[in-house]
């Protein structure tokens, strides 16, 4: 009696317990939530995505950070969907099982999970030192760096969903390896490739560590590859860090800004894979 | 020349699909492998590159910069000791504070929460997973780090003993910035991606080992503990691995309230430097070559200290994918 007790008891104390962790956990994340729209929100107007960022003490807005981020991001995407895809289609397809492929695979999930510091410092030293000068080029090159493990990781998975009769179908009909695999399977695979690109997206797009010594940052609103340009992380770092109140202000709001981007990138991609499995 | 219907010897001409080795096909081949070896060539880059950049240091400095905690870019004189070690603490600090909460929320949401609520809970801290740390930074500068210091740091400070150890333990500056708070945040930051991977790990254990167990009339705390837990043994360290490996290397939720002192941290309230936010603050305005050698190799360690955590953690994972 004494035992069929206890163990009652320490059944309910352990579901209480688990209970309450999904609680705390839950809290922590509604309350960061919950500042970053309150202190947010105020300050979204249409200055913020027309003008530039200001000095102290006078208006502006973050135009130049919000162009400097599309402008590397969609670089960096450009990049690491060309990368990211064929070299997920030859581990999925042509060379996963041999021992370089599970190098090459083992190595992607290191770079997938690398503190993304270092890849700006590896960008750095590979096209900042030699060409003497912070660029958008080598922020954009950064955010590759970053994406493309994403990308190659998703499209390996989604590939090797596809059903193998599809590939000895098109086979069959003596169709070439490189044509099933480009007519038939990635189409078939659409939709998933599309969500990895967006994961990937989503990531680099509130990426600050690799910009800060490749793009570096830019007060003024610049599109020219070759010169230092601002983006919304970076500006957010430096606005937050600063010691004037109304910086801090626009730190918020880009911080919001971002989180909403990230937030509806991740859900845009989910509901694709959700659609696409259901069809 | 009305002969051409007639079959021949020759080979018909390559449809614009047929197989065999066509031209096409050996480029796409090629491009595949290529990109292929560029992964493993960026990596080897990053690995190189840190090396070449760190080796002023590594020479004039030697083992010393593993050691000194002496960072004083006025002298030249750099050791690595305070920024490793504050790496280190926060890092495993983070993990303890995380760890049980994840598992928490993982098994509530798995075994006990009922399905209706458990899915939007589940895609939330999945969606959470994927906010920018700087954004965690700067709630745990402008909200955390006042809040920690006037209602956690200042009354135990007020209230420690001079001379006891509570007082040892709790003395720094009260201004929320100190390797406690950073490994919180760290800690918040590294919560829902472990919670959402614990999840995915306890959704895949075969549901008739869960009946067995409770049709042997086990209560749910003993199926968890004696048949859950240990069924996803390897998995679980695998995910506290990756985990670990998120949180040594993260730069912006750190950077923002790690309070960035080179000494070594000698209290819970201290402040403190982690390898990254070092790069991140003194990297861009480093004084002279000496310096960005030493940022650089301050690098290399914490890509050596990451990689061999990540090889743990995908060898204890084998070949799932997170």
């Amino acid at each position: 009696m004494d035992r069929t007790l206890y163990r009652r008891i320490s059944n309910i104390v352990f579901v209480v317990l688990t209970a309450a962790a999904t609680l705390v956990a839950l809290t922590a994340l509604v309350l960061i939530l919950w500042s970053l729209v309150s202190k947010g929100i105020g300050g979204i107007d249409s200055k913020i995505f027309t003008m530039t960022q200001p000095a102290p003490g006078s208006e502006g807005g973050l135009s130049n950070a919000i162009m400097g981020s599309l402008i590397m991001c969609g670089l960096g995407m450009a990049m690491a969907l060309v990368v990211g895809i064929l070299a997920g289609t030859w581990l999925s397809e042509y060379g996963g099982n041999t021992p370089y492929g599970h190098v090459v695979r083992f190595l992607n999930d290191v770079l997938l999970s690398a503190p993304s510091i270092l890849i700006g410092l590896f960008v750095y030293e590979l096209l900042v030192r030699p060409f003497h000068g912070f660029s958008a080029w080598a922020g954009g090159v950064a955010l590759a760096i970053i994406a493309t493990p994403i990308v190659t990781r998703t499209t390996e998975d989604i590939l090797n969903l596809q059903p193998s009769a599809l590939r000895e179908a098109g086979m069959a009909l003596g169709a070439a390896r490189s044509f099933v695999i480009r007519k038939i399977i990635w189409k078939a695979a659409r939709a998933g490739l599309v969500t990895g690109g967006l994961l990937g997206f989503a990531r680099i797009s509130g990426e600050t560590a690799p910009l800060l010594f490749t793009a570096l940052g830019n007060q003024f609103f610049s599109t020219s590859l070759t010169q230092p340009m601002a983006s919304l992380p970076t500006t957010i770092f430096q606005f937050a860090l600063s010691a004037y109140e109304d910086w801090q202000r626009l730190a918020w709001v880009g911080a919001l800004l971002i989180a909403i981007a990230v937030l509806s990138i991740n859900i845009i991609g989910r509901i694709i894979a959700r659609e696409a499995r259901r069809s | 020349m009305a002969s051409a219907a007639l079959p021949t010897d020759e080979p018909p001409a390559a449809s614009r699909f047929a197989a065999g080795k066509s031209m096409g096909e050996t480029i796409f081949h090629a491009a595949c492998l290529a990109s292929a070896t560029l992964l493993l060539a960026t990596l080897s880059g990053v690995v190189i590159s840190l090396a070449i950049g760190g080796w002023p240091a590594f020479q004039q400095f030697g083992f010393g910069f593993l050691t000194s905690s002496e960072w004083n870019p006025v002298t030249e004189v750099y050791g690595a000791a305070g920024p490793i070690v504050g790496t280190l603490v926060t890092a495993f600090m983070s993990l303890v504070i995380a760890l049980p909460l994840a598992l928490g929320v993982a098994v509530f949401l798995v075994e006990f929460c009922p399905r209706s609520i458990s899915r939007p809970i589940a895609i939330a801290v999945e969606l959470l997973a994927g906010i920018p740390s700087i954004v965690y930074g700067m709630w745990g500068l402008f909200v955390l780090a006042p809040w920690f210091a006037e209602h956690v740091q200042l009354p135990l400070i007020m209230e420690a003993e001079p001379g006891s150890w509570q007082d040892k333990l709790f003395a720094g500056v009260p201004n929320g910035a100190n390797i406690f708070t950073a490994s919180l945040i760290l800690a918040v930051m590294i919560l829902p991606y472990m919670a959402a991977v614990f999840r995915e790990l306890f959704l895949t254990i075969p549901p008739q080992l869960r009946e067995a167990a409770y049709g042997l009339g086990c209560t749910p705390f003993e199926v968890i503990r004696s048949v859950v837990i240990p069924y996803v043994k390897r998995g679980i360290v695998g995910v506290v691995m990756l985990g670990l490996g998120r949180a040594l290397g993260e730069t912006m939720a750190v950077t923002f309230i790690i309070g960035n002192a080179h000494t070594f941290p000698d209290s819970l309230f201290a402040s403190g430097s982690t390898i990254a936010s070092t790069i991140a603050n003194e990297f861009a305005e480093a004084t002279s070559d000496m310096h960005s050698a030493a940022l650089v190799a301050l690098g290399l360690v914490l890509f050596l200290i990451t990689f061999g955590v990540l090889a743990i953690a995908r060898a204890l994972l084998g070949g799932q994918k997170y």
